[in-house]
């Protein structure tokens, strides 16, 4: 098979959205915290702890939403820690970001040890099915590719545009921008600095979680060790790849999850077993580093991002 | 609120906020083992007694705080100087990767001449592969978290291929593992009989070495005036890319030492799970000891042990061993939290 015929094929590009979703929860979530002025390195823990709760909750009997609500909160509580000691007490983001993803993980493993001693496979839960759009799954190769998705997946796609909205055109994104940009301006119109910032960071950290429980509700079924593997550090990336901007950002992630989607196909083709498999699960990672070097010129970093603010200084 | 900064803090704060944050650590460990169904003060004392109970538990202590020392060290030499380099895991490898194709008998040397050679490759496969971080962080401004991040996975990726092809023991059984180094590749014991190796040595020498070198030298006082503040270290006309990629190449020929002594020390050879996890518990290796190389010993002990006592702990009261981590992940944030309250007051507005 071609690559060609890869690249024209409906499931292809319907497997690229999928592999994008979760990227597309987790990189908005990194984006709206670094807007703020967060640098959040707790995001790959996060995004563990949310897989692991979210499927915890279905599991143990919850509806499948009422999963993605849990993920969320445990994600917030995250953000919540993490904004703490970074907004108010400005403590090193880089620190306290590798603390919380230590932290997240550990805490998610122990936890899963605890709720399930016995157990040596997972068990599975009944997670989120495919929902054609009718009409427009009709449409040839995007309808499969994009209307006939989890119900997830529809929600990242819209929470890509909530947040286009709010940040540019409420008065609430214009706060957290300025935040990230100019906190004194923040602070001399009367807003709190430190509320803006934590609040940035606490929903932010709620939408990597919802990122992560899309592989156990969405992608798969089950949870295991080492699943999210990297996603999170990949978001960081896709965040500077776009350029700070919800639109790009989402871009970004559709790419790289074709990229991704590609090497799995390729890997099957004669081409694919002449080469080591390692040379293709590298490739996602390759791509981020060079996907950097090439924004890096027009990158338009917040201006205040990783600076903490403390009213008393000038 | 807001922070006020502390002219001179008193003793009893700069004593009791660390103490009181390695308090709470235990109260929280507490309380996660009386989840798991055990009690808590049996838990805390299997975990002493684990670590330092007996001969045995103080040789395995020791045996795994040598890795810890080199990436430790090679995350304090960095952080110090605001170079972020989370890539030890990746830089571990290449030197453990770089004993092993030179040690398993392609430079059939003795030993006095074969061991220093072989520390000296993985130092400088160390450095050489932070070295792209590096650059790419003074030459085009790509953050190096990321890429250091993204390098761990790109290069055990690389490892597992060279174990499944070229490195491949054939002897293995088909376990992706590489041949064995040379007895001459092996770094000999420090007491005949006991189970420690001399990469322990190795470690406390670099320890000494690195205090050395950011104490008494123009390179130390560099590298701490760009961590300080990178802008006027530029303005006081020190060059600071130069500094930075220095740093780098300090920081990453440590990490590999510990691929190096892992390899030549304890393990003989090459598999993909000769480090779980070294280069990340290095950087909280570092922070807890405040970025001090001589403190990176006593931080390693520390680590070291609650990995050690957390494993026969675990093995003991059926309580999970991630509670190690967990901890360890408890005392890095409630440590850096009581730092900065040392030298700063909260005040309300």
């Amino acid at each position: 098979m071609d690559i060609i015929d890869i690249l024209l094929s409906a499931s292809f590009w319907a497997a690229a959205i999928r592999i994008a979703s979760p990227l597309i929860f987790a990189t908005l979530g990194e984006l709206i915290c670094e807007r703020a002025g967060v640098l959040n390195l707790g995001i790959e823990g996060i995004m563990v702890a949310g897989a692991f709760a979210g499927w915890m909750a279905v599991y143990s009997g919850t509806g499948l939403w009422t999963g993605v609500a849990v993920a969320m909160a445990v994600g917030m509580l995250f953000g919540l820690l993490h904004s703490t000691l970074t907004v108010p007490f400005g403590l090193s983001q880089h620190v306290v970001g590798l603390g919380v993803t230590l932290l997240a993980t550990s805490a998610t493993y122990y936890a899963y040890r605890l709720a399930l001693p016995e157990v040596t496979s997972p068990p599975k839960i009944e997670a989120f099915q495919p929902y054609r759009i009718p009409g427009l799954a009709d449409i040839p190769l995007i309808g499969p590719a994009l209307f006939n998705q989890t119900p997830l997946t529809y929600a990242a796609f819209a929470l890509v545009l909530i947040v286009s909205f709010t940040l540019y055109r409420t008065p609430l994104g214009l706060a957290v921008r300025a935040a990230g940009e100019n906190p004194s301006a923040v602070a001399a119109q009367g807003l709190s600095v430190t509320g803006i910032r934590m609040g940035a960071v606490i929903i932010g950290s709620g939408f990597m979680a919802v990122g992560g429980a899309f592989l156990t509700m969405s992608a798969f079924d089950s949870f295991f060790f080492e699943m999210v593997n990297g996603r999170g550090w990949i978001c960081i990336a896709l965040v500077v790849f776009g350029a700070w901007r919800p639109g790009k950002a989402l871009l970004g992630a559709i790419l790289f999850a074709a990229f991704d989607a590609l090497q799995i196909r390729v890997q099957q083709t004669s081409l694919g077993a002449a080469v080591p498999y390692q040379i293709f699960l590298m490739m996602p990672y390759v791509l981020s580093i060079v996907a950097l070097v090439l924004v890096s010129r027009r990158a338009e970093v917040p201006a205040a991002l990783m600076v903490p603010f403390n009213k008393g200084e000038r | 609120m807001r922070l006020e900064p502390i002219a001179n803090p008193t003793l009893p704060r700069r004593l009791g906020l660390p103490a009181l944050a390695i308090g709470s650590t235990v109260v929280i460990a507490s309380l996660l083992a009386m989840m798991a169904g055990a009690n808590p003060f049996s838990v805390l004392g299997l975990i002493l007694q684990g670590a330092f109970g007996s001969k045995f538990a103080i040789l395995e202590t020791l045996n795994r705080a040598t890795p810890l020392i080199f990436t430790g060290l090679a995350a304090a030499v960095a952080f110090r100087a605001k170079f972020w380099n989370i890539g030890a895991e990746a830089q571990l490898y290449s030197g453990a990767l770089i004993t092993v194709v030179l040690g398993t008998g392609l430079l059939a040397w003795p030993s006095p001449l074969l061991l220093p050679v072989l520390a000296l490759a993985a130092v400088l496969a160390g450095a050489v592969l932070l070295l792209i971080p590096a650059l790419l962080k003074t030459r085009f401004g790509v953050d190096e978290v990321v890429t250091t991040l993204l390098f761990n996975f790109i290069f055990l990726l690389f490892i597992s291929m060279l174990l499944e092809g070229p490195l491949k023991d054939p002897m293995g059984m088909g376990w992706p593992k590489s041949a064995r180094v040379l007895p001459e590749a092996r770094l000999p014991r420090i007491v005949e009989g006991l189970r420690l190796h001399w990469g322990f040595g190795l470690a406390i020498l670099s320890a000494i070495a690195v205090w050395v070198l950011q104490t008494r030298s123009t390179l130390g006082y560099e590298m701490r005036a760009v961590g300080n503040n990178a802008e006027a270290a530029r303005f006081a006309g020190i060059p600071v890319n130069t500094v930075l990629v220095k740093t780098a190449l300090l920081s990453g020929g440590l990490a590999a030492l510990a691929g190096f002594s892992e390899v030549a020390g304890l393990k003989g050879s090459l598999t993909l799970d000769l480090s779980p996890g070294f280069g990340y518990t290095g950087i909280i290796v570092a922070m807890l000891a405040l970025l001090n190389p001589i403190g990176v010993i006593f931080a390693a002990l520390f680590v070291a042990g609650i990995f050690v006592g957390a494993d026969s702990m675990s093995r003991a009261a059926n309580v999970p061993t991630y509670l190690a981590d967990i901890m360890l992940a408890t005392a890095l944030l409630f440590m850096v939290l009581a730092i900065m309250l040392t030298r700063f007051r909260v005040v309300r507005d």
